[in-house]
């Protein structure tokens, strides 16, 4: 009768542990689902946020790419938030620059977060971008408005099979969370 | 030798139960427990069962009628967390704590006070979960797969509900362990894994998976209650994270998950065809391992829930092919169901008519999951009535038909007394006819396309909806003579045989009609356990 009570306990323990394991391994998925992003191919979100140094490359002259500029808020109302200009047609290999408005309407001073996406998801590989003002949380005054500009190469190794490409950002009004990130 | 002697001295005072409130509240043994959780899971069937009968009078016809529609949406996801977590969960516990011990040879289940502990967590949780229909903001609208932002936004039914799922976790976690070291540890000595009934091993592969999936939905919605509360950024756009993550999560979990509602449905309808065919099951083996795969396969289709996502077309093959496959031992246990019936001499009572009821109708769910599964036709169906359609088929007809053939089927072992035949089959009929009145024409509904989770529709899809509607009501309250036949028998049901349908195998079988209170004290001898095997 003991000894079934130990292999019980034995059991038990082990299944336990085989269930914290398995609590654990929901923890582990959020920095595997990164890497899992980064080898399909979607691209991983993070690297949308950082700047990437550009080798001197050769321009692709003889092509171009048309890339469109999009601008979402999560509610209506509390700002303004547009691209300068909707669309312009790039050659692979050379630097651009454009410009995106945004206008404080929430009447306080605040800080946004512009969260960036490329789509079609393959291109987002290609897609770098030098200087960009999603990079860091931006200050606004209350009422301020202000453009903000937008450096990026696209990678001349972009399939041949894409001629169109999508930035868009998604700008968060989000005061608690960057003042809560920055102390 | 002394301690046999004790044993039956303790034995001479009848059951020794402890009666009133404590025996309930105290309670460790296996039967008992199994009652609570059955019972436990009628109520909240009825419960879930009363939100669905709001959703569907609400869409009797176009135009808002009674509820708003924050309450309607409410409806729905409380519908949704109440049956699947509240009733066919803890309704297939309940049966293992009743059946597991009897049909290997166990005087009890292996760890009688967790057990207590795993069911008593039950009406907390779900306690929890129901307040939050009385606090402001009303209670969870965004859907029982709590996707984040919306889920993010409830009000302040919000901690309830992750609290609430937390302690559901955590309950059919322990369960799960307890039915893992009955089956592997407390089996009679020379009862063999593959000469257990397939109710035994079904559990057995449920339990598996519920102590792999459970542990994950927990963490998700984890990272949801930090996200919501402590600044951290699992699913936040803003902060750098990604909502979408937060769905493979929760589907890494919720297809396991319908199988874990699904697979001991397996287990009952492959006791009870083979009793009323009068025949043994065919490929018994096969149904184990066709079992095994599906539970197996279950892992590594989660994102066919997510085409709409958007994902690279790798992955949706990959997630299409691989959900097509789960066809393949799914029809071989269908097959198996078909050729034990096959020149079987088959007589109809309560219990095998919902067996047959399942097979028929469970089987077409899993056809239209197949369409579901192919991806271009997703695009179509997907978040449409269809859907809907195809979940309740499994579901209802599914698990739940299930659930009622092995309460009808075993009810005469549990307490000694028939249940009055003719009223069980006028219930079956009338649900039957019910079920199929109600779904039947979601099918259309949603081909045509009407939307999942919305309150109010274009004027085209009022004629199936009312039709839709009138079996719900026809469905819904035809249950209740589900609860008056198990009343009336309990209370003044016939006096059952030993063995009341006359080829049923299994150790459970092998007991005294009604089963004792302790069963299996001393374990089945070899000619008991060679009697009740499955081979």
């Amino acid at each position: 009768m003991n000894e079934r009570a130990d292999s019980n306990r034995r059991l038990t323990l082990r299944l336990l542990g085989f269930a914290a394991g398995a609590f654990a391994f929901g923890f582990a998925l959020v920095p595997l689902y990164d890497v899992l992003c980064d080898i399909t191919g979607v691209g991983n979100p993070k690297d949308l946020l950082r700047a990437s140094t550009v080798q001197a490359v050769e321009h692709d002259d003889s092509r171009l790419v048309t890339v469109e500029f999009l601008a979402d808020l999560p509610s209506v109302g509390s700002w303004e938030f547009r691209p300068v200009v909707t669309e312009i047609k790039v050659h692979p290999g050379r630097l651009y620059e454009v410009d995106y408005f945004a206008h404080n309407l929430t009447g306080r001073d605040t800080v946004a977060q512009a969260v960036p996406n490329i789509a079609p998801s393959k291109a987002t590989g290609y897609f770098r971008k030098t200087e960009c003002f999603c990079f860091v949380p931006q200050k606004f005054a209350k009422g301020e408005q202000r453009v903000m500009p937008v450096r990026f190469v696209v990678d001349p190794n972009l399939p041949k099979s894409l001629d169109r490409l999508t930035l868009s950002y998604v700008f968060y009004d989000n005061s608690t969370r960057v003042a809560a990130l920055k102390d | 030798m002394t301690n046999t002697v004790t044993h039956k001295h303790v034995h001479d005072d009848q059951d020794h139960k402890t009666h009133g409130l404590k025996r309930w509240f105290y309670a460790t043994n296996h039967k008992d427990i199994g009652t609570m959780y059955l019972v436990f899971a009628c109520v909240l069937f009825f419960l879930g069962g009363a939100m669905a009968l709001v959703i569907r009078a609400e869409l009797f016809q176009p135009g808002l009628q009674f509820v708003d529609p924050g309450f309607y949406n409410s409806m729905t996801t409380m519908h949704a967390l109440l049956m699947i977590f509240g009733a066919v969960m803890p309704a297939w516990t309940g049966l293992a704590n009743w059946m597991v011990p009897m049909q290997v040879g166990a005087p009890d289940m292996a760890l009688p006070r967790l057990n207590n502990f795993s069911f008593w967590l039950l009406p907390f949780a779900f306690t929890l979960l129901l307040l939050t229909l009385f606090v402001p903001g009303g209670a969870p609208a965004g859907g029982w797969t709590l996707y984040p932002p919306l889920s993010l936004q409830a009000g302040d039914s919000f901690p309830l509900t992750i609290f609430s799922i937390h302690l559901m976790g955590i309950s059919s976690i322990l369960a799960a362990i307890n039915v893992i070291v009955t089956i592997l540890n407390m089996r009679a000595p020379g009862l063999g894994l593959l000469n257990m009934p397939l109710f035994c091993w079904t559990w057995l592969i449920t339990a598996y998976l519920l102590i792999a999936v459970m542990p994950v939905l927990a963490g998700a919605v984890t990272m949801l209650l930090t996200d919501h509360f402590f600044g951290t950024a699992f699913f936040t756009a803003s902060g750098g994270g990604d909502p979408v993550m937060f769905q493979h999560l929760f589907w890494f979990f919720g297809h396991p998950e319908v199988y874990i509602l699904i697979l001991p449905a397996f287990g009952v309808i492959s006791e009870i065809i083979p009793t009323f065919s009068r025949k043994p099951l065919f490929g018994y083996q096969s149904m184990v391992y066709a079992t095994a795969s599906i539970a197996f396969l279950s892992f590594i289709v989660w994102a066919h829930h997510m085409f709409t996502v958007g994902m690279p077309l790798a992955g949706q093959l990959f997630f299409m092919l691989s959900t097509m496959l789960i066809a393949v031992p799914t029809g071989v246990k269908v097959f198996n169901w078909c050729a034990t019936m096959w020149k079987g001499s088959i007589s109809f009572e309560t219990p095998m008519l919902f067996a047959v009821a399942f097979l028929f109708l469970f089987t077409m769910g899993g056809l239209s999951g197949l369409m579901l599964a192919i991806v271009p036709a997703d695009f179509q169906y997907h978040d449409s009535y269809f859907v809907v359609a195809h979940f309740h088929y499994v579901l209802v007809p599914g698990a739940v038909f299930a659930i009622m053939a092995g309460v009808y089927y075993w009810l005469p072992k549990w307490t000694g007394r028939m249940y009055n035949e003719k009223v069980g089959k006028l219930h079956f009929w009338l649900s039957a006819i019910g079920v199929n009145v109600l779904f039947f024409p979601q099918h259309f509904l949603g081909l045509a396309g009407m939307p999942r989770r919305i309150p109010d529709y274009s004027t085209q899809f009022a004629d199936w909806n009312s039709v839709s509607s009138v079996g719900a009501f026809i469905f819904g309250f035809s249950q209740l003579l589900f609860v008056y036949v198990i009343w009336s028998a309990v209370r003044s049901g016939e006096k059952a045989a030993v063995r009341p349908w006359e080829s049923a195998r299994g150790l459970e079988w092998e007991l005294p009609t009604p089963a004792p209170y302790h069963s299996w004290e001393t374990p089945p001898s070899q000619g008991v356990i060679a009697k009740g095997s499955m081979r």
